[in-house]
């Protein structure tokens, strides 16, 4: 927490325009990013934690209404004019999809698909985006990345299309990768090689990373920082350590117990009953308020404000795992 | 007891809450709701013809031969001293007929044959498939022309060659569908559920693409009333004296220089039926198959 | 319960598709499932875990015979159904039914909740009306659905309450085996906790025996009796789940095991891993040999063998069946990571 943030984000909040009415999707929420880090939002679908990095780089559609500020690098983001966001975007901050399959262009090779992005961004001439295309696909551990410079993402399997857009993103060499559920769509065995190699990448180039899921595991295996979000809100925020240790949350704590764990016998998995809150404007009262045992008056009427209950250990709520015990 | 009742009421409820949701939704596009406006506004006035239009339409008044509009003739009369105004009330009625009566005759032959195509493909799909691609290779129009020739002319006939041009469209739609909704979950469901595959046909795919059927429904009704005029003008739709907007706009024809009128109100009623069917069918789509709107 | 036969018997099952012919590709065969043989214990829980292209799919719906095998057979309580006609499974339908992956597009949009879960009462003429209205509100108790959701259509619920419909659906008439076809891997993780809970509850007390389809080793940990891990069309190691855990013995189990993510960073960190080089191999052209042996990190030591002969699936200790040219009884394969152990819960 020492070095200068990388990147502000203070009070974002995005809502949607639907045809069945306004839907508030992100209320707001506020986090830094430092260099070097990577940061894990971790939430269930519908939380709003990719709606809030969609908005970071400005990829959400028209409907959306985006409230707040996200300063990098001096600048606000969310006010960037077109040429500017467009020079930050893909070039300073980076962003990958959770779908390898639909990312990328089919009529193209891999190779023209970087080379657009360094040749571009970086005005290199067509041998030389070649060649940074053959580096950067070494970089990120594809086999024969001369030969595969000329192939067609038909040509890849999953695993090796999603390090094909990590190579992009990397092309630039930006700041900050934004990843979007990188790991989910592929399987196990073929994740672990992605995480390896996010952290790899971390290490030799000091990218910071937003990593986006709602996979506990994830999080655990990579993550330094997470924050944990629920009905648009952020609920808690920790290190990943101790946050998985001492977490606060009673939604957090749910979703701790939920997860069966691996070399691990339970008898039962934790259940949270009921259902995420859909709301039209922001909620004035805890949003996990009807599904909380915990619940009372307070948690009913009031919104909690976020607290530090240790250093560095954010939560909003009433009554935290640190009251309770003491 | 209660239970029973329940169970017959609340159905209904539920799908109530969907209609609701579905108008809501209707009602945020201006130009559908226009077309749904004027689009019935035809229908009102083909059912209630006789009880709207001033005279009958083959009433002449020799006193009054192409003449302008007045208040005896609100949009004048024509050659033969009949009222446009009554004529135009009765040939809505015919062209709609042919517009609602062509696509329900389409539908209903087509519908099952595509459905059967899609469900049981190979050599069925095969067979179907290439004979659908033989009538689609005839422009639609000239198809209807030929039929309408061969059949003979009149209002009956003219109904069923535009519904058999419109034959292989739907066709297509429906086996289109059911090739998709096939793939759904529910239908292998439906299997280990013990279903036959009538009661997957009916049951599980039939109901899901309703919505795709009414919409192609709507858009195929202005194709057909268009064609009416179009086969009417040529002389192997709807004949004379009976009265359609197709028949209104031949026997104006000859007076195109003399009195534009008699060409232009039919005109205007065909655009502006054919306009509204469109818009509306375009919104009603938009409305019921998210996929293309979201 | 050993001695009791088992519910579903699977023997050397072959299922192969004739690929369509695409631009630059040709034609090919498929080799989804390929000589698989396992058995369904009564009352048990069965995971069968694989990862994508691993034929998982393909084997459960060959199974309830969605798909008809290209060879081998399949025993429903010792009956053959393995080549029986669409009508005459009818009658058979009753005991074997399956819950689908996909909560969305495994209920008609058209049907309510309740009319969805009393269609197999319905098509089965098992009960009128009335009798058929009573059967499904206490279905939908079991699985914990208000009476309130019979008269819901699918697009009004959410994806959990989807499944319990489907899991109602597929129970209502008391199967003897269900099939669970990923049940859960379309769920939030809050979600998948309480459908995970009440199919375990469900199988203790409706008796059902059941094939629990998954690609996470976690889930048939917490919920499985004995686990089966497939690649690529075969299976390639079964064992009770204390076993698999423990001692798993084929490279590719060690590897999957090791790839499992450990919600705790500190224990995640420092597990020693082994990652799997390059990706599985196409089922329309799998390795002669072993069909691991092209991501096998072990693949030194089982040469030559593993590259010309097939290892059978054989018992390598009582109950624990191994395809390895490294694993027989008496000689265990190398352990090549950890497996994942978190913290033991006391008490």
């Amino acid at each position: 927490m020492s070095a200068e943030p990388l990147l502000e984000v203070s009070d974002l909040s995005v809502r949607f325009d639907t045809d069945e009415g306004p839907l508030q999707a992100v209320d707001r929420v506020s986090f830094t990013l430092a260099p070097r880090e990577v940061l894990g939002i971790v939430g269930g679908s519908g939380c709003g934690k990719s709606v809030t990095c969609m908005s970071l780089v400005r990829l959400l559609p028209q409907t959306a209404a985006v409230t707040g500020s996200a300063v990098f690098d001096g600048v606000d983001l969310l006010a960037l004019g077109p040429r500017r966001l467009r020079r930050v975007r893909g070039r300073e901050i980076s962003y990958i999809f959770q779908e390898p399959m639909t990312s990328l262009n089919p009529v193209f090779t891999v190779g023209d698909q970087i080379g657009e992005v360094v040749r571009r961004h970086l005005g290199l001439s067509r041998r030389a985006a070649r060649q940074r295309a053959v580096e950067l696909l070494q970089l990120v551990r594809i086999p024969a990345p001369e030969r595969r410079v000329d192939e067609y993402p038909h040509q890849l399997s999953g695993g090796m299309r999603q390090r094909v857009m990590i190579a992009m993103a990397l092309a630039c060499d930006p700041k900050v990768l934004i990843a979007d559920e990188p790991t989910t769509a592929l399987d196990v065995t073929i994740q672990a090689g992605i995480l390896d190699l996010m952290r790899e990448i971390r290490e030799r180039l000091g990218t910071a990373i937003v990593l986006v899921t709602h996979n506990l595991g994830v999080v655990a295996d990579i993550a330094d920082r997470v924050i944990v979000m629920y009905a648009g809100r952020k609920v808690e925020e920790a290190p990943a350590e101790e946050l998985f240790a001492a977490p606060q949350h009673p939604y957090t704590v749910g979703l701790l117990g939920a997860i069966p764990r691996p070399g691990e016998r339970q008898e039962r998995l934790e259940e949270i009953p009921g259902r995420v809150p859909a709301a039209a404007a922001p909620l004035e009262h805890c949003v996990f308020a009807d599904r909380c045992r915990f619940a009372d008056e307070t948690t009913r009427t009031q919104v909690p404000a976020l607290r530090a209950v240790r250093r560095d250990h954010l939560v909003a709520c009433f009554h935290p795992e640190a009251d309770r015990a003491a | 007891m209660s239970i029973v009742v329940q169970e017959i009421e609340a159905p209904r409820v539920a799908g109530r809450r969907r209609l609701r949701l579905l108008t809501k939704r209707f009602l945020r596009r201006p130009m559908a709701v226009g077309g749904l406006l004027v689009a019935l506004a035809f229908v009102i006035v083909a059912i209630f013809a006789p009880l709207l239009a001033p005279y009958s339409p083959g009433h002449t008044d020799f006193d009054a031969v192409l003449a302008h509009s007045s208040s005896k003739h609100l949009l004048g009369t024509d050659d033969l001293g009949r009222d446009v105004l009554s004529r135009l009330i009765w040939g809505t009625r015919a062209s709609m007929q042919v517009g609602v009566f062509a696509t329900l005759l389409a539908m209903v032959v087509a519908v099952p044959i595509g459905m059967i195509a899609g469900y049981y493909r190979g050599w069925v799909d095969q067979v179907i498939a290439r004979l659908t691609d033989v009538l689609l290779a005839f422009p639609f129009l000239i198809l209807a022309v030929g039929l309408a020739a061969i059949l003979g002319p009149s209002l009956l006939n003219a109904t069923l060659a535009l519904g058999i041009g419109s034959i292989p469209g739907f066709i297509r739609i429906a086996r289109g569908e059911t090739l998709t909704l096939r793939e759904e979950d529910y239908v292998p469901a439906a299997v280990l559920n013990g279903a036959n595959d009538a009661t997957i046909i009916f049951r599980h795919i039939l109901p899901n693409m309703t919505n795709t059927l009414i919409v192609q429904a709507t858009l195929t009704i202005p194709g057909a009333i268009l064609g009416e005029a179009i086969l009417s003008f040529l002389g192997v739709g709807v004949q004379p004296p009976t009265s359609s907007w197709g028949t209104m706009l031949q026997e104006a024809e000859p007076y195109l220089t003399q009195a534009q009128r008699l060409s232009v109100y039919p005109g205007v009623a065909i655009i502006l039926a054919v306009l509204a069917f469109n818009v509306f069918g375009d919104g009603l789509r938009d409305v019921l198959d998210p996929r293309t709107t979201r | 319960m050993n001695d009791a036969a088992p519910a579903l018997e699977v023997e050397s099952l072959v299922k192969h598709f004739t690929s369509g012919r695409r631009i630059g590709s040709g034609g090919g065969t498929v080799h989804a499932v390929d000589d698989v043989s396992f058995s369904l214990r009564q009352g048990e829980m069965l995971g069968l875990v694989g990862e994508s292209g691993s034929g998982k799919t393909t084997l459960a719906n060959c199974v309830v015979r969605l798909h008809e095998p290209t060879s081998g057979s399949i025993r429903l309580h010792g009956r053959d159904i393995t080549h029986l006609s669409r009508r005459d499974l009818r009658p058979l339908r009753r005991d074997l039914h399956m819950v689908f992956q996909d909560p969305y597009s495994s209920l008609n949009p058209r049907m309510t909740a309740g009319e969805i879960v009393g269609e197999p009462l319905r098509l089965h003429r098992l009960a009128g009306r009335k009798v058929r209205t009573g059967r499904v509100a206490e279905i939908f108790e079991r699985v914990g659905l208000g009476p309130e959701h019979r008269f819901r259509y699918p697009h009004e619920l959410s994806g959990g309450q989807r499944q319990r419909v489907g899991l109602a659906r597929s129970l209502i008439l008391n199967p003897s085996v269900l099939v669970a076809d990923e049940p859960v891997s379309a769920l939030d993780v809050s979600v998948q906790a309480s459908i995970l809970n009440l199919l375990r509850d469900l199988q203790r007390d409706m008796g059902f025996s059941c094939l629990f389809i998954t690609h996470d080793l976690a889930t048939v940990e917490f919920l499985c009796d004995r686990i089966a891990v497939m690649y690529l069309g075969k299976l390639v190691e079964v064992a009770s789940r204390d076993e698999i855990f423990r001692d798993p013995e084929h490279p590719y189990t060690q590897a999957l095991l090791s790839a499992a993510l450990v919600p705790d960073p500190a224990e995640q960190r420092q597990r020693r891993r082994v990652v799997l080089e390059g990706d599985p191999p196409s089922p329309l052209d799998p390795p002669s040999g072993c069909r691991f042996r092209t991501r096998c990190p072990l693949h030194d030591l089982s040469a030559p063998d593993s590259d010309e002969i097939e290892p059978p699936l054989r018992e390598v200790s009582p109950d624990h069946l191994v395809a390895c040219h490294l694993s027989a009884p008496g000689s265990k394969t190398p352990r090549i990571a950890d497996p994942p152990v978190t913290t033991p819960v006391t008490g």
